[in-house]
């Protein structure tokens, strides 16, 4: 229960993937008949992606990962804009790191606007950011931490009328809900394939046509010379694969995963002392969730043991000394906040399997709680 | 990431709990760290006669203070206070970089204990009674908070 991390790649994904490796090893760029093979994959997987985002095929442009692609939106508009003067950045305190620290070790000019308690971004606070010389706005779609959705329209629209661009980390959202660029308004989009049961390693940038946005990496002139490197056309093939067939019965796939989700979260709620993180309108495979009293590698390594995959954003699980920045911006309190859970399903996770989580997870709860010198104090408060 | 050792005295953790009539009881760490260890010692004739601890933390925390409580149970107050960070990370066949931390505050807990003990007994020292070894972390925490 930890698809929020990564997925397990479709299985159709793995056999076309496989068949393709044995006869495509041509490089997309050489003219003959092994190149040519190659590209046709190439092309082929573009179109596909397109067709799933609801835009052109020449808008999508292949990367290593959501990462890179959401790197390659910041650098490459202040790269783009700076000489018309603009060089500052909108943007939200619980983005990815792949956003926060591109912008934080570039020394970048940037408005962090803070979510609510809830984990909402709301469009008005970014037109009140918005400056005479800020040249994007990157606004993640969904968060990956807690899941909670963004106004993504509505922001489109701000960002449109005061003429900034806009950026969206898509990474946790694509594949998940059902996303047309063009209805959205977006102006870039970041997405990865392994986070919709991809292979690892590859991701896209839909750029919207008329935006020339500078390299992030150059070299070659793969990609219409916007990002050197010689294409993975397989991975990418996998990705487009993936990304279709995740957004197939999207609608159908969605409701029972909720249904499963919510099953989670109301029994886990059960357990005294224990909040949500997140408001409703979050991603439909996103549980998360704190226990007063206890700290979050404890339980996962636990909960490991009982054969269930989770994800915490304790310092412990995050290799800092801080626990998560997304829970932090919440207003959680650090010693809550070291105590979260997270399980995100996806749709091979099973009603039975909640079931299991829900039998193992209190015992597990009430055994740390008992041995921490914190706990009799906190069950004492209300 | 860890060790057998660590997951062998994380999933069965020895001596923990509390001792209501303790000699003497150390707490180190802090909650916004993530990392609590309280200790209570029994002493009889200069003896650790008895010892349990409760902590709040990651599995390496639960891992350490368990060892430290085995490691030093039966020995004399003297021979409790030679016990180092080091010593609890080689008895564990070592710990991830980022979590030699709990070492110290193992050996800080002890420390803190029989600091207690001492302080109850009328015998003075120089044993710090709170802990010095947490995480910079703290010290960030406390200057800002």
């Amino acid at each position: 229960m930890d698809n929020a991390a990564t997925t397990a790649v479709y299985e159709n994904v793995i056999d076309e993937m496989a068949a393709l490796s044995k006869t495509v090893y041509g490089n997309p760029s050489s003219l003959h008949a092994e190149g040519t093979q190659a590209k046709k994959i190439l092309d082929k997987a573009r179109a596909l992606v397109a067709e799933s985002l609801g835009c052109d095929e020449k808008e999508i442009y292949f990367t290593s990962g959501g990462s890179e692609a959401d790197n390659w939106a910041i650098m490459g508009s202040l790269c783009l804009l700076r000489k018309k003067g603009k060089s500052h950045v909108v943007t939200t305190n619980i983005e990815h790191y792949a956003v926060l620290h591109t912008l934080k070790r570039n020394n970048i000019d940037a408005t962090y606007i803070p979510a609510d308690k809830d984990g909402y971004i709301k469009a008005e606070d970014v037109a009140s950011a918005i400056r005479e010389d800020t040249a994007l706005v990157s606004v993640m779609f969904a968060n990956n931490e807690i899941g909670t959705i963004m106004p993504i329209k509505e922001i489109a629209e701000v960002c449109k009328e005061r003429n900034a661009l806009f950026h969206s980390d898509g990474v946790q959202a694509a594949g998940h809900l059902d996303i047309n660029v063009k209805t959205l308004g977006l102006d870039m989009l970041s997405i990865s394939g392994h986070k919709f049961h991809g292979p690892k390693g590859v991701g896209a940038l839909y750029i919207r046509k008329g935006i020339f946005l500078p390299n992030l990496i150059y070299g070659g002139g793969q990609e219409s010379g916007r990002r050197a490197g010689t294409e993975n056309a397989i991975g990418c093939y996998g990705m487009a694969l993936a990304l279709q067939t995740s957004l197939t019965d999207l609608q159908k796939k969605n409701t029972a995963t909720a249904k499963i989700r919510d099953k989670l979260i109301d029994g886990i709620l059960k357990i005294e002392k224990t909040r949500k993180n997140g408001g409703d309108n979050r991603l439909p495979g996103n549980v998360n969730v704190c226990f007063e009293g206890i700290e979050g590698e404890s339980l996962l390594l636990h909960l490991d043991l009982k054969g269930v995959a989770a994800s915490s954003g304790s310092a412990c699980t995050s290799g800092s000394l801080d626990p998560s920045h997304v829970l932090l911006a919440l207003g959680l309190p650090h010693e809550i906040a070291h105590g979260s859970l997270r399980l995100s399903l996806s749709e091979f996770n099973t009603p039975e399997e909640a079931d299991y989580v829900l039998k193992v997870l209190p015992g597990i709860v009430e055994n740390l709680r008992e041995m921490s010198p914190v706990w009799e104090k906190m069950k004492k408060e209300n | 990431m860890y060790s057998e050792k660590v997951m062998d005295h994380f999933k069965n953790p020895r001596n923990v709990g509390k001792i209501d009539d303790a000699d003497g009881v150390g707490e180190v760490g802090n909650a916004k760290c993530g990392d609590i260890m309280k200790m209570y010692i029994k002493v009889n004739e200069g003896v650790i006669t008895d010892i349990k601890f409760n902590t709040f933390g990651c599995a390496s925390a639960i891992a350490t203070s368990s060892i430290a409580t085995e490691m030093i149970k039966g020995k004399t107050i003297d021979e409790a206070l030679t016990l180092t960070n080091k010593a609890v990370v080689e008895a564990l066949d070592g710990l991830p970089p980022v979590k030699i931390h709990c070492s110290v505050l193992a050996e800080e807990a002890v420390k803190a204990a029989v600091a207690d003990y001492y302080k109850r007994q009328g015998i003075e020292s120089d044993l710090p009674g709170e802990c010095t070894g947490c995480c910079s972390a703290c010290h960030a925490h406390r200057a800002a908070g």
